[in-house]
């Protein structure tokens, strides 16, 4: 492993010869704007938010995709990289439908950061849109095509577990959508509910259902926690106000972790003392259920009771 | 639209496509060329035939179903028995094939992109075939004309109805 | 069977005099100097070397392509150059790309044949989807042998033994003529294992393009070939070092690949001494359109389009005025009639905003608007953008409703400024070719055609007297009352009775102009288009 001296606004450092421009910055504290970028899935490169100025190219470059050289120089904010970045959150905005008022990513979307961060607004026009499209057929996944805005990472995370990739992109051009498995909706497809979709989306497109109208992201506490369901200990959200756990979500996972609804759900169990009755999903379609079926442990359950009820006699 | 697969009528077809899936299975980037046999065989990709790649090939359906519909040569609706196509391509254009592609929806009663009831016809708009220099042309099945007019619409037509 | 240096020549003695005496007896070739070229006007100014074959030999017969010196330039590489000599004269003829970017093939050889790796590629990009455009197409069809041999030469040079032929659904017969010709060359030994003895393999597979344009973009094209949908990856290692199945990968055009047994076998001096310094060699276009003699044509990089135009294509057809010629394709822009002198080679062509592109040249009269034309080409980038970056998926798409505003006559001030905001956003950030050059068409009609956009936004007028929602079709008092044109109507608006003038009804006509096609009044129609 090379180190190799480059200078981002200014600032030099000495950084591996294997990082991109973008994870260059991140490690010298310089946050570069980027939709589509996460650091555990493969480099995509359709936002072009992290454009960038280097030195002795005309074209702006997006830093994702961008190796490090030796002496480069790199400018991350300036009046061409700005008209630039402003355009294409036009872009984005222009697409998307003006929800924010009561959308539950409100807080935590990523669209709605860089609009504030870049002064840039909703604005009526008689152009297409995303298509309305709302799937409400799972108890745990709420899916609204209106918002999405193609980044991919939900494609790209589902793909990452073996015998998952429940998720895709389809058609082409503006016409592209996301599906999942044969085109269907979530309750006759594949997912497992596992939520690391939910986890990685940077708008409202995907939301934790169970989740919504509980707290805003900037009330209450939060606190990250580990499952205990297994040894992969994927962590989560647990929500609180007033010191009444209210709500937990997945965190998007990392270092081969997977996610699952088990895991969840038993996380959801242990710290929240109302939680919402869970589901369980047959080949097509989602049924309320108990929780020892939920998590698996009917059997078990039924055992302890009976040895419990054994000793008392 | 929902046009119904009838697996007795292809089960010669679907026998010998299940067996090219095999024997394609550990080949390099076995996706496209099955997907291209399927809509060979069977004139469009029905819903059990995707499935039934998904299996022999391992793929995640999604997947087969993002590949499917990116590219405009595969059809989720099966062509009917006479395929009509109108190229749209920049010579043509210039030459006025977008008035003869309105012309043919008039004629046969459908969308540029759809089959009509009856399966007799299919129209759609083809990207540029390369015969620039007979422009405009007009495609049904293998069938090229050439520098159409027109008032001459009606009577291609006529030969396949 | 083994093939051999004898064998070939064996070959060439037996079918080329024969070959010969029945061309000549067809009249259809004659010599110049000592190569056989194709008789004719359209011909006398065209130097063919990529077309060198075309429409002499039969495309069928690997026979024939040896008789003229098929399959020699590969002999000379397996046999008396190394690998990196063969990169050295290709690098040292100076081609360059003939597929639109102008890339220097040499250069683009030399990286892969550095790069180690277990296994490489060389890939013949046959997607040729510029409407308009069937350079490649006839290549394919009538010598698809020039460009097994340019593989395989280049499959050396590099180190691969394995090529693939990405070719477009759309063209059958190339793919047909492909598949009998690699079968034939297999049965010679000059494809398969061991060629010449020399101990050198190489094999070629077809794959299929199934309806995508974006997939004659290299990276999707690979994307392509290995199952995924065609959206172009980002450029982060270059396709010489981590291509197809991340090994290292050459894609080279059609065209390209046709000249190199040329090359290699009259050698580099020889090919730079034909076009231009900085492109030397030739280039094929496809002539059509509004022009008279379409078709296509050969010429040396620096011909001017005045002589490509007029003097091979005969000028516009019907005795319209010539209006632009569009280079490039929907990647290119539109030159006026007054920059007809300008050169064709890569530099000129970029200094007033076109591209030389695959080879297309559509030539427009003064009928086509050049606004509907802008249209016409960002319309195709919408429904080829393969979606995935933000820039092309959603910029040429607000671009188009702005175009398509105005060909309605619905624009409004602001909206050519508008354009070229989303334009230079488009152009400047988009992930791969099809999106920055989506573009140039507006850009291009913009800069030379200014007053036709303002005459549509503005006056809600269409100068070329083209764009349905701004003209008006109006029977004059020359009208002889003969009825056809109400005969013709479709909608039924023409009322009339016999030899008096007729009426068109405003309100329901639909602009197809069947009363126009149909009045027989001359010299000038009784039906005007205002």
């Amino acid at each position: 492993m090379d180190l190799i001296k480059i200078t981002i606004n200014n600032k030099s450092a000495e950084v591996s010869s294997e990082l991109t421009v973008l994870q260059a910055a991140r490690t010298m504290g310089i946050d570069i704007p980027a939709l589509c970028y996460d650091e555990s899935l493969e480099i995509f490169g359709a936002c072009r938010m992290c454009i960038v100025e280097i030195e002795g190219n005309n074209k702006l470059q997006t830093s994702c995709s961008t190796l490090v050289k030796h002496g480069m120089v790199v400018t991350t904010e300036s009046e061409k990289i700005t008209k630039n970045r402003r355009a294409i959150l036009q872009m984005l905005l222009d697409s998307h439908p003006n929800d924010c008022l009561t959308c539950q990513k409100a807080g935590e979307c990523l669209l709605q950061e860089y609009a504030y961060k870049y002064g840039v607004a909703f604005r009526k026009h008689d152009g297409a849109m995303r298509p309305e499209l709302i799937d409400t057929t799972s108890p745990y996944i709420l899916r609204d095509n209106s918002k999405c805005i193609l980044c991919g990472k939900c494609v790209l995370t589902c793909a990452q577990v073996n015998d998952r990739a429940v998720l895709s992109f389809a058609e082409r051009g503006y016409d592209t959508r996301i599906i999942f498995s044969g085109d269907q909706s979530i309750e006759e497809s594949a997912c497992v509910s596992c939520n690391r979709c939910v986890s990685v989306c940077p708008v409202g497109a995907l939301i934790d259902k169970r989740d919504i109208g509980k707290i805003r992201n900037w009330d209450g506490e939060s606190k990250v926690v580990s499952c205990k369901a297994c040894d992969y200990g994927c962590e989560f959200e647990v929500k609180s106000k007033n010191d009444k756990a209210i709500s937990v979500v997945a965190k998007p996972p990392t270092n081969g972790r997977p996610l699952c609804l088990k895991g969840r759900l038993s996380t959801e169990l242990k710290y929240l003392d109302n939680p919402d009755v869970p589901y369980k999903k047959l080949e097509d379609r989602f049924e309320e259920t108990t929780w020892a079926e939920a998590l698996e442990i009917t059997e078990i359950v039924e055992k302890i009771n009976k040895m419990a009820n054994k000793e008392k006699e | 639209m929902e046009f119904k697969f009838d697996q007795k009528k292809f089960s010669d077809e679907i026998t010998s496509f299940k067996k090219m899936l095999i024997d394609k299975k550990d080949s390099p980037g076995p996706l496209m060329p099955a997907l291209q046999q399927a809509q060979e065989l069977f004139g469009y990709l029905p819903k059990e035939i995707l499935g039934l790649i998904s299996k022999e090939l391992s793929i995640p359906l999604a997947e087969i179903y993002g590949v499917a519909t990116f590219y405009s040569q595969f059809s989720f609706i099966p062509k009917g028995e006479n395929r009509v196509s109108v190229c749209l391509g920049t010579a043509c254009y210039v030459k006025g094939s977008q008035t003869l592609l309105e012309e043919l929806e008039v004629q046969l009663n459908i969308k540029s992109g759809s089959t009509s009831l009856d399966q007799k016809f299919s129209l759609d708009s083809a990207r540029c075939v390369g015969d620039c220099s007979i422009a405009p042309i007009v495609i049904v099945n293998d069938d090229v004309y050439a520098k159409v007019k027109k008032n001459e619409i009606a009577g291609i037509l006529a030969k396949y109805k | 069977m083994m093939m051999t240096k004898e064998k070939l020549i064996e070959i060439k003695e037996k079918v080329k005099p024969d070959m010969i005496e029945k061309l000549l007896k067809e009249d259809r070739v004659e010599y110049r100097g000592a190569d056989l070229v194709l008789k004719g006007e359209y011909f006398k100014k065209q130097v063919r070397i990529a077309l060198k074959n075309c429409d002499i030999i039969e495309p069928t017969n690997i026979e024939e392509y040896i008789a003229l010196d098929g399959y020699h330039a590969l002999y000379k590489c397996l046999v008396e150059k190394q690998p990196v000599d063969v990169v050295e004269e290709i690098t040292n003829s100076l081609l360059r790309g003939r597929g639109g970017a102008g890339f220097p093939t040499g250069r683009k050889w030399a990286e892969a044949h550095k790069y180690p790796a277990d296994k490489k590629y060389i890939i013949c990009n046959a997607d040729e989807g510029d409407p308009g455009a069937f350079m490649d197409r006839s290549i394919l069809e009538k010598d698809p042998h020039s460009v097994l041999e340019g593989m395989a030469i280049g499959g050396y040079a590099i180190g691969s033994d394995q090529g693939y032929i990405y070719v477009r659904a759309e063209y059958p017969m190339a793919v047909k003529r492909l598949q009998i010709a690699i079968a034939q060359a297999k049965e010679y030994g000059l494809l398969g294992d061991n060629i010449f003895g020399t101990g050198f393999n190489f094999d070629i597979e077809i794959r299929l393009g199934s309806g995508a344009f974006v997939c004659g973009e290299g990276t999707a094209l690979m994307e392509s070939i290995e199952g995924r949908r065609g959206m172009p990856r980002p450029k982060i290692h270059r396709t010489a070092h981590k291509g197809l199945w991340g090994r290292p990968t050459i894609i080279n055009n059609v065209e390209t690949l046709a000249n190199i047994p040329v090359i290699i076998e009259r050698g580099y001096e020889w090919f730079r001494g034909i076009g231009t310094e900085k492109s030397p060699g030739t280039k094929v276009f496809a002539l059509v359109g509004k022009i008279e003699n379409a078709g296509l044509v050969e010429v040396p990089m620096g011909m001017t389009l005045r002589e490509i135009v007029f003097d091979i294509g005969g000028g516009a057809q019907n005795g319209k005025e010539f209006k632009a010629v569009q280079t490039g394709g929907p990647s290119g822009g539109c030159i006026p009639a007054d920059l007809i002198d300008t050169p064709v080679d890569f530099e000129s062509l970029g200094k007033i905003w076109s591209i030389m592109g695959s080879g297309g040249m559509v030539v427009m009269d003064e009928d086509t608007c050049m606004v509907d034309i802008a249209k016409f080409f960002l319309e195709f980038s919408v429904e080829e953008s393969c979606g995935k970056c933000v820039p092309c998926r959603e910029g040429t798409k607000r671009m188009h409703e702005i175009l398509d505003r105005i060909t309605k006559g619905e624009g409004v001030e602001g909206d050519i400024e508008r354009l070229l905001e989303l334009a230079e956003t488009v152009s400047g950030t988009s992930l791969c070719g099809l999106g920055q050059t989506a573009p140039n068409p507006v850009i291009t009609t913009i800069k030379y055609y200014r007053h036709e956009y303002e005459a549509h936004i503005r006056d809600k007028k269409c100068p070329a007297k083209s764009c349905k929602a701004l003209i008006q079709y109006f029977i004059t008092d020359s009208c002889i009352g003969c009825t056809r044109c109400a005969k013709a109507c479709p909608v039924s608006c023409i009322s009339g009775k016999v030899k008096e003038r007729h009426v068109i009804d405003q309100d329901m006509c639909i602009k197809c102009g069947a009363c126009y096609d149909a009045c027989p009044v001359k010299p000038i129609k009784a039906v005007t288009i205002n």
